[in-house]
């Protein structure tokens, strides 16, 4: 059979992804991630009287603190597996991502393991991060001027 | 290209699994089963070298042998370089043919041990297989608790151990021929799919072994696929009647018979090398000898997938062997 003929037989019995139930979740959750984030950065602000900047990194360290702790113990893939993108996106995927990975390679050792592989998954998206921060700043400067 | 057997039986096996096995349909006929996914050692890796130890130990004490008894172990798992099955031929000291063939392995195993039997090179022989959920996840895919979504094709490698004692003495399973499978590639690349990449060279070996033996598909009360999951089992039926014309009846895949697939997280169920014996070994020969199935198939389907090739956009080639087994009358 040709490749081509074989793709459209394969096509015929795969099942379709639930993309708009997907997106539904995504979009709920994520909105309450949002609203979480707000909330955190409104109280460290209001609690110690600080510029809503600062209160801002609080609120990251402790979403990142969060992902990172329910990732150890043990639950938070069920949860990221229903929750999609609502979970992924925001700065908790990101969380996940490192810690998933450090707990996966801590028994291969400090520097050979966690060292080496905890940013397997998370390195492409500090990479590319970096990348297309620089080339929107310089945009900016060349527009915006 | 097929062989026929006088005089090879699978005197008696093993199966010892993880806990979503023991929690499937067929958890009774298993040996051993584990509730955890560490087996007391410290690493999945260590984990998956105890299988295959275990499963050689229970199989010992069933034909009442020695590890010094064995004249030869033919045995592969899914790990890099086999560890698992070279870390336990390390401590058990039988002589030691490790083999590859992805999840085709197990087959594999029970032509090489029954070509070197009816050669009459050796006088018994063990074959063993194993694969372990998480190291294998861990090593293919993404780390264990990284919870990022799976399509529906996604396959759930199976955790467990199987061994069988081959000898020339009629007792048990008659092992009636054999067919060596061809690498075929369709041009599939989807990791997720992997029914989709075996379900051609399944059908291949199928059609090859029918030819070879001049028989009709009705010949065998069974034919059962390894782990092509509930979709790549569709896939085949129509694949095998568009391009061979044989349409499979009394056809199952094991992947879609060791997890309840409706109510366990697996996805499309179950594969890894183990998935293919610890169903064969445990529920279909319990059928067999019965005598409620007497002729059955059994192609262990090996999608012979590699993370660099697939990374470099390369297609994911597959293998299917297949082994003919009777019941002993």
């Amino acid at each position: 059979m040709e490749e081509n003929k074989y793709k459209r037989l394969i096509a015929k019995y795969t099942p379709k992804e639930n993309v708009l139930n997907n997106a539904l979740i995504a979009f709920l959750i994520g909105g309450v991630m949002g609203l979480l984030g707000q909330f955190l950065t409104d109280i460290y602000s209001y609690i110690f009287n600080i510029a809503t900047s600062d209160a801002t990194m609080l609120m990251i360290v402790t979403l990142v603190f969060l992902g990172c702790l329910l990732t150890c113990l043990g639950f938070f893939d069920k949860l990221v597996n229903f929750a999609r993108c609502g979970l992924i996106i925001p700065i908790t995927g990101f969380a996940h991502a490192v810690m998933s990975a450090t707990l996966e390679y801590r028994k291969e050792g400090f520097v050979t393991g966690i060292g080496a592989n905890m940013f397997k998954l998370a390195g492409s998206v500090i990479v590319f991060g970096v990348v297309s921060a620089y080339i929107f700043g310089f945009l900016r400067l060349i527009i915006g001027g | 290209m097929t062989f026929k057997y006088n005089n090879v039986y699978i005197n008696d096996t093993a199966t010892i699994t993880g806990p979503y096995e023991a929690n499937g349909p067929l958890s009774k006929y298993f040996d051993k089963s584990y509730n955890d996914f560490y087996f007391g050692t410290k690493t999945w890796e260590l984990a998956e070298i105890k299988l295959i130890e275990e499963s050689i130990d229970i199989l010992l004490n069933k034909v009442g042998k020695t590890k010094f008894d064995i004249d030869v172990l033919v045995s592969g798992d899914l790990l890099n370089q086999i560890v698992a099955t070279n870390y336990a031929a390390s401590s058990l000291g039988i002589p030691l043919i490790g083999i590859y063939g992805a999840c085709s392995t197990s087959v594999l195993g029970l032509i090489i041990a029954s070509n070197m039997l009816e050669a009459k090179q050796v006088e018994n022989a063990i074959t063993s297989t194993s694969s372990h959920n998480n190291a294998a996840e861990k090593q293919f895919r993404y780390p264990v608790e990284y919870g990022g979504p799976k399509r529906k094709t996604t396959t759930f490698t199976s955790t467990g151990g199987a061994s069988a004692y081959l000898t020339r003495n009629k007792k048990g399973i008659k092992v009636e021929s054999a067919t060596i499978g061809t690498v075929v590639d369709l041009g599939v690349k989807d990791v997720y799919h992997m029914g989709a990449v075996m379900a051609p060279a399944a059908a291949k070996t199928i059609y090859d072994h029918l030819r070879e033996t001049k028989r009709e598909i009705g010949y065998y009360d069974l034919i059962l696929t390894g782990d092509l999951g509930m979709y790549g089992k569709d896939i085949l039926k129509d694949y095998m009647l568009i391009e061979y014309n044989i349409e499979l009846k009394n056809y199952d895949d094991c992947g879609s018979m060791i997890y309840d697939i409706n109510k366990q997280p697996v996805y499309a169920g179950a594969s890894g090398p183990a998935c293919a014996p610890l169903v064969t070994y445990g529920y279909i020969f319990n059928k067999m000898y019965k005598k409620d199935i007497r002729r059955v198939l059994l192609v262990a389907t090996g999608a012979l997938m590699n993370t660099t090739m697939v990374n470099n956009k390369s297609t994911i080639p597959s293998i299917a062997h297949a082994i003919s087994l009777e019941v002993v009358d």
